[in-house]
């Protein structure tokens, strides 16, 4: 029995894997999204557009939430809940911010003329945003569940799998909005 | 977290076996057959759900069949269960494709997806790798639950007033973006749209849970090579399914879109009802692109569970190890990384440049070859044998009779040249019947008469099933077999009727035997399913003298008769040695939790 746990100690933990499996499937997602965005590109009837001066905001919101959960993680690992508690709320506002403001790009693409039906560039750029604002919304759900959980009187339990399940995907979700920042950027 | 742990995803301790075994005894029935975790009941529901597809999906074919056989006669009785749709005992032009179209979703993707790859990924992966349960139990019953609500959503589509979706399983824009089209593309798309996003869901969380299971919670000595070769085409499968369904949910979301937001992914330049339409740009191709990109691999899907269980089952009753082990695990990764690169073999006809589709030409014909090497290795498998006939070989032997016939017509189908002539005729229909369709069926019975002693602790009857495997096996033969002439005089396919034409007049005969062979292979499935749940109550009981009955070396027959949740009641046993060790060194066979003998020879 300690020589079999012995040994699935050096494997990765399942949930983790199960992560890393999850973000690979929603990579082949945008990237079947970014390939048809790439065909559409080299066809006649493409428009370009400009990229919303806010969503470079919102870059730097889910950066800096990125670092705010990693400092969460920390406090986990040192037993300070205090901060922990402190830091995943932070992470949660960030998070909540970060969608708001891709909302407010998306109305001030609107304004600009740019509407989802006008051109298939036009929907391709808000399909592709919006999918992604959708991860991050249920990463967001997952922060608040986790958040409300800390408070729990009924569990004193001191595993760090969920912490460090919760950074995979925010980090994940996070690189995700940076490439497809660029790919929108030097394609369109 | 370890093995142990994993049961309630918080430390459980089952060191001692009265304690676990204790604890199961609480179980509420709720807990228990409803929302279980436990991935053997979870196996059955799957089952369940999926016989009842499949009952569906076949009754469906049966009626469409009778229009096609006798299209100059009426059935009083269809009127009585369709209503409007059957006017008189002729189906109406509209719901015929209905049928045609709701046969190919609920058989492609109900049955052999979630019924086949459902069933056994979750009764035989933590079985046969030493695992308590899958990585999470708690994503693995979500994932049934949201096959469920697919279920129930794609059902409740049979009941709309403009019926369901009928555009073909495929779903082409843009007739299934335009509502005005037709009403198959009204309510009934939608349905379809949102209970294959569910569908792809509960694929992504069960194919998560069978690929980290199978690389993070094998049991002490189950190297990867040890590994049934059940598991590795689990592995595989669920790996396309992970990397392909989430395009295909792409493609839905894109279509949901056109159908309702107004943008124009897949529509351009469309006039219908007199009426020019706003959408412009947009290019029907790119959703063909789109779906096959998941569309190809999924007959993988589909194929490739069969093609392990026929493996292990062919091994198993002709008492010899399989041959080419290695091999076989080589072509299941090339069968899997070929399948990425083939998909627009569907769209030659599309007015793609002829330059790409000979790139695509290629790589399906190099498909052939991991697939011949599988044929080659059961072939010599049975070579000399000590073959013993059970239900389950049958069906096994069955699934590569199948698979060459239906495979060697692949090749025709893969060269464009060819293709130009046979796209989309009753060649097509009958070359992927043969090799996916009734192939994987017979896997997939293969699978349930091997494995129903250790599901349900009871052995199905023995007459039934031959029986039941003689008449299905004829019948295919006899159903898709003259379907290869119809399609090389150029008979299309999913047409409704084809009086009016002088050159098929001489076809009228042939398919009106082809139906009355679908009619009777319909019926003969009904000996399987009273089989299957008569035995489930009444069958021969499994007794401790014979609960490894047809003399496996794979690890879940050292399993308890009624395995609890946890499999093992005391330690999970270590693995010494492959799967394979049939006929060696003068004995029968030896399990793989027989530690290797001192003066052992090698495999
Ligand atoms: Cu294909």
């Amino acid at each position: 029995m300690i020589a079999v746990m012995k040994q699935e100690k050096k494997t990765i933990h399942p949930l983790k894997f199960i992560m890393w499996a999850g973000c690979a499937s929603i990579v082949m997602m945008f990237a079947g999204l970014s390939s048809a965005y790439i065909v559409k590109r080299n066809q006649a009837n493409w428009l370009s557009f400009d990229i919303p001066v806010i969503f470079y905001y919102s870059t730097a919101v889910i950066i800096l939430s990125s670092v705010t959960i990693m400092l969460s993680r920390k406090a986990f690992i040192n037993r300070e809940m205090k901060h922990y508690k402190r830091w995943l709320f932070l992470t949660t506002i960030l998070g909540i911010t970060f969608v708001l403001l891709q909302y407010l790009g998306f109305k001030q693409l609107w304004a600009s003329g740019i509407t989802l039906t006008r051109n298939v560039s036009f929907s391709f750029l808000y399909i592709i945003v919006g999918l992604h604002a959708v991860h991050v919304m249920g990463g967001v759900v997952a922060l608040v569940i986790m958040y409300l959980k800390s408070f729990s009187r009924r569990r004193k339990n001191y595993n760090q799998i969920y912490i460090d399940l919760m950074n995979t995907y925010w980090h994940f979700v996070d690189l995700l909005w940076i490439y497809l920042l660029f790919f929108l950027l030097l394609i369109r | 977290m370890n093995n142990e742990e994993v049961l309630h995803e918080k430390p459980l301790v089952v060191h001692d076996a009265g304690h676990a075994i204790h604890e199961h005894h609480h179980q509420s029935f709720i807990t228990k057959y409803i929302f279980s975790q436990d991935h053997k009941m979870i196996s059955k529901q799957y089952l369940l759900t999926g016989i009842i597809w499949a009952v569906i999906g076949g009754f469906f074919s049966v009626i469409f069949r009778l229009q096609l056989g006798f299209p100059d006669q009426t059935f009083p009785f269809l009127e009585d269960i369709f209503g409007h749709w059957a006017k008189g005992g002729r189906l109406d032009t509209e719901f015929y494709y209905a049928l045609v179209t709701m046969h190919g979703t609920i058989l492609v993707f109900f049955v052999l997806t979630a019924g086949l790859s459902g069933t056994f990924s979750n009764f035989l992966i933590p079985l046969q790798v030493g695992a308590r349960d899958m990585a999470s139990p708690f994503l693995n019953m979500l994932s049934y639950w949201f096959f469920f609500l697919a279920s129930i959503v794609m059902f409740s589509s049979l009941f709309l007033q403009t019926g369901p979706a009928s555009g073909g399983w495929t779903i082409y824009p843009p007739l299934s973006a335009l509502g005005d089209a037709m009403d198959g593309s009204k309510g009934g798309m939608d349905f379809w749209l949102t209970s294959i996003a569910l569908f792809i869901i509960s694929v992504l969380l069960g194919g998560l849970n069978y690929i980290t299971t199978v690389l993070n919670m094998r049991t002490k000595g189950m190297y990867m090579t040890r590994l049934p070769l059940t598991v590795w085409s689990f592995l595989f499968t669920a790996i396309l399914g992970v990397l392909t369904f989430p395009v295909l949910l792409s493609a839905v979301v894109l279509l949901l879109f056109d159908r309702h937001l107004g943008t124009s992914f897949y529509l351009s330049d469309i006039v219908i009802g007199g009426k020019i339409l706003p959408n412009e740009g947009g290019s029907p191709i790119l959703f063909q692109h789109l779906f096959w990109f998941l569309g190809h691999p999924e007959v993988y899907i589909i194929a490739l569970p069969a093609m392990g269980i026929t493996s292990e089952v062919i091994s198993t009753n002709s008492r010899k190890p399989i041959f080419g082990y290695m091999a076989m695990v080589g072509s299941f990764f090339a069968i899997a990384s070929l399948s990425f690169l083939v998909w627009a073999h569907h769209m030659f006809v599309s007015g793609m440049n002829p330059f790409l589709g000979s790139f695509f030409v290629l790589f399906t014909l190099l498909i052939a070859v991991p697939s011949a090497i599988k044929v080659f290795n059961w072939l010599t498998t049975l070579w000399k044998g000590n073959i013993h006939f059970t239900p389950g070989m049958l069906f096994a032997i069955g699934f590569v009779s199948l698979f060459i016939s239906g495979g060697l017509t692949g090749i025709w189908l893969g060269n464009s040249a060819l293709d130009l002539h046979l796209h989309d005729t009753y060649f097509v229909i009958a070359h992927f019947h043969l090799v996916m369709g009734v192939a994987s069926m017979f896997g997939m019975f293969a699978g349930v008469y091997h494995w129903y002693p250790k599901m349900f602790g009871r052995f199905m009857n023995h007459t039934l099933s031959y029986l039941h495997f003689w008449i299905s096996f004829i019948g295919a033969y006899f159903i898709f077999w003259p379907m290869h002439y119809e399609g090389l005089a150029g008979m299309p396919r999913r047409y409704y009727d084809f009086s009016n034409w002088e050159s098929f007049k001489m076809f009228g005969g042939l398919n009106e035997f082809i139906s009355i062979t679908a009619i009777i292979v319909f019926a003969a499935q009904f000996l399987f399913i009273f089989n299957f749940f008569y035995s489930m109550y009444k069958g021969r009981k499994v007794t401790e003298r014979n609960k490894n009955p047809w003399h496996s070396t794979t690890m879940e027959w050292t399993t308890p008769i009624h395995p609890p949740h946890g499999n093992w009641v005391s330690e999970i046993p270590e693995v010494h040695r492959w799967p394979y060790d049939y006929g060696k060194d003068g004995r029968d066979f030896i399990a793989q939790t027989e530690p290797v003998g001192a003066d052992e020879s090698k495999h």
